[in-house]
C-alpha cells in the first residue's frame, strides 16, 4: 500500500529536503509512524501531545480532510495523496514578529 | 407591411460611430430590421450593438418612443412613421454609475465586448468597493488588477512604507517611493492608472478597535496579510459583518487562495488555530519568489470581480493549492465546522478578541 506523500515547502527540511515521498500504511495514522520511522522528529511537527492533528495541521487524503473522514484511522489505498498543508501567513515581509 | 421612416436616437457614447449624429432615419418595420439598417450603415456601430452570435449585447438598451423593447416584443418590436427608436448604453441604479463617459466606453471596451459583463457588469464594478488589507507581494497586483478593471472604491490598509527588499515582488511601488508610505505610493500608481478609482488609503495598523468600521464600508476583502494575528482579526471581522473574503497566503514557492463566503466556512474552519510563535518562519527569513506573489495576487483579484459581477463559479469551499516549481494547480475541499468558534452553529467569539494574545505574539512593531 504506497501512498505519495506531498510535503508542503515549510516541512521539507524535517523529510530531507523531499516534496514527495513514497511511503507504505493502510491508515493515515500507519503512515505517518512510517514516516517517523525515516525521519525521527515529522511526528511532533504535525500531531500534538494527545496524538491529535496540530490545530494549525490539516492532512489531507486525496481531496478531502481527514477529519471529516475517520482522522488518524482513514483507510489508505493503493496510489493514494496525503498532503500535509500547514497554515500559511505569508504575502509580505515581515510574518511573525 | 411597407417600411416606415423611423427616426432613431443615438445615446451619446455610441455617436463617434455615427459621425457625431445624435438622430439618424431609418426605413424599417421592425427594430431589428432598423438595427440592421444602422450597423450596415455605420459598420463601428455593429460591434457594439451585436455580438458575434448576431445576438444584441447585454448593454446596450433599445427603447421604441420611450418603452424598453424587453418590454414590448424585443426585436420584433414593430414600428410606424414617426416612431423613435433609441439606442443607449444599458442604465443601472444603485451605487453603479448610470452612464458611462465615452472615455470609459473606450477604456472598459475589451470587458463590454463579452456578455458576461457588458455595460451593466461594467457599470457595476464602477459602483463596487473592495477592501485590500496589505499593499505587498499579493496585494500589490490585486490592486493594480482591480482599479485597471474599474472597481470604483478600492480602500488599501497598510502601515509600512516601501523598503527596497519589497520592489522584488511589490509591483504597485517603485524605486522613487522607497521610504514613503505604502498607501500613499499605492494611491499614486493607481492614479496614474485609472482616474476612475478612488483609493482610500488606511495607514494603521489592522486592528481590533478599527476593523469593523473599516471593513464595514467594502463589498467583498482581500486579505493580502502578512501575519497570524491579522489573517484571524479579518477573518472574524469578515464573518461578523458577513462580508466576502479573498483568502491567500504565499510561501516560497507554493500557495494557498480559497474564498470564504458568509455562512459557508472562514478561515478558522480551516485553521482553527495558528501555529506556535517561531514554528513557521516568515517571507524575510524563508524568501518568497516574487512572481508567485503576483500569480496569487491576480487570482485574488479575479475572484473579487467574480464575486462583484456573479459571474462562474466562486472557488468557495476548494482550497487552491499551487506549487509553482512543478507548476502543479489542484484543489482539496474545505467545509464549515458547525463546532468553528465564530461561524459555526453556537459561536463563543461574537465580537472581536485580542489577536496578539491569541496568537501568542507580541504586539506589532512598527518597522
Amino acid at each position: 500500500m504506497a501512498v505519495e506523500v506531498r510535503v508542503p515547502a515549510i516541512l521539507q527540511s524535517a523529510v530531507g529536503g523531499q516534496k514527495v515521498l513514497k511511503v507504505e500504511g493502510r491508515t493515515v495514522g500507519e503512515i505517518l509512524d512510517r514516516l517517523e520511522q525515516q525521519f525521527p522528529g515529522i511526528k511532533k511537527l504535525l500531531l500534538d501531545e494527545n496524538g491529535e492533528i496540530r490545530r494549525h495541521i490539516n492532512i489531507y487524503l486525496n481531496d478531502e480532510d481527514v477529519r471529516f473522514l475517520q482522522r488518524l484511522d482513514t483507510p489508505a489505498r493503493d496510489g493514494d495523496v496525503l498532503s500535509i498543508l500547514p497554515a500559511l501567513a505569508g504575502g509580505q515581509d515581515h510574518a511573525l514578529r | 407591411m411597407v417600411k416606415m421612416p423611423v427616426n432613431v436616437y443615438i445615446g451619446t457614447p455610441l455617436r463617434r460611430f455615427t459621425g457625431n449624429q445624435a438622430r439618424v432615419q431609418v426605413e424599417a418595420r421592425d427594430v431589428a430590421e432598423a438595427l440592421d439598417r444602422l450597423a450596415a450603415r455605420f459598420p463601428g456601430l455593429k460591434a457594439e450593438l451585436f455580438d458575434e452570435a448576431g445576438r444584441l449585447r447585454r448593454y446596450v438598451n433599445v427603447y421604441v418612443n420611450s418603452q424598453e423593447i424587453e418590454d414590448l416584443a424585443g426585436p420584433n418590436t414593430p414600428v410606424r412613421d414617426g416612431d423613435e427608436i433609441a439606442v443607449v448604453p444599458a442604465l443601472a441604479g444603485g451605487a453603479a454609475p448610470r452612464t458611462l463617459t465615452p472615455e470609459q466606453v473606450i477604456r472598459y471596451s475589451r470587458h463590454m465586448i463579452m456578455p458576461e459583463i457588458g455595460g451593466a457588469g461594467q457599470r457595476k464594478l464602477l459602483g463596487s468597493s473592495v477592501l485590500v488589507i496589505g499593499a505587498g507581494g499579493l496585494g500589490s497586483p490585486a490592486i493594480l488588477y482591480l482599479a485597471a478593471a474599474g472597481v470604483g472604491r478600492i480602500g488599501v490598509v497598510d502601515f509600512d512604507v516601501v523598503d527596497l527588499s519589497n520592489l522584488q515582488r511589490q509591483i504597485i511601488h517603485h524605486t522613487d517611493d522607497i521610504g514613503r508610505p505604502k498607501v500613499e505610493s499605492a494611491r499614486d500608481t493607481v492614479r496614474r492608472l485609472n482616474p476612475d478609482v478612488e483609493v482610500v488609503p488606511y495607514n494603521t495598523p489592522l486592528t481590533s478597535a478599527n476593523a469593523l468600521d473599516i471593513i464595514k464600508d467594502y463589498d467583498v476583502v482581500v486579505n493580502g496579510s502578512d501575519n497570524f494575528p491579522t489573517r484571524y482579526l479579518v477573518n472574524d471581522a469578515c464573518v461578523l459583518l458577513k462580508k466576502p473574503l479573498v483568502d491567500a497566503s504565499v510561501f516560497k514557492f507554493d500557495a494557498q487562495v480559497t474564498v470564504f463566503m458568509p455562512g459557508r466556512g472562514c478561515y478558522r474552519c480551516l485553521y482553527p488555530a495558528p501555529p506556535p510563535p517561531g514554528a513557521v518562519p516568515n517571507c524575510a527569513e524563508a524568501g518568497v519568489f516574487g512572481v508567485v506573489t503576483g500569480l496569487v495576487g491576480c487570482i485574488q483579484a479575479t475572484e473579487a470581480i467574480k464575486l462583484i459581477l456573479g459571474l462562474g463559479e466562486p472557488l468557495v469551499g476548494r482550497l487552491l493549492l499551487i506549487d509553482t516549481l512543478a507548476m502543479d494547480f489542484r484543489t482539496v475541499k474545505i467545509r464549515r465546522n458547525p463546532n468553528c468558534p465564530v461561524c459555526g452553529d453556537n459561536p463563543t467569539i461574537t465580537e472581536l478578541i485580542d489577536y496578539e494574545a491569541f496568537c501568542g505574539v507580541p504586539v506589532l512593531a512598527q518597522s
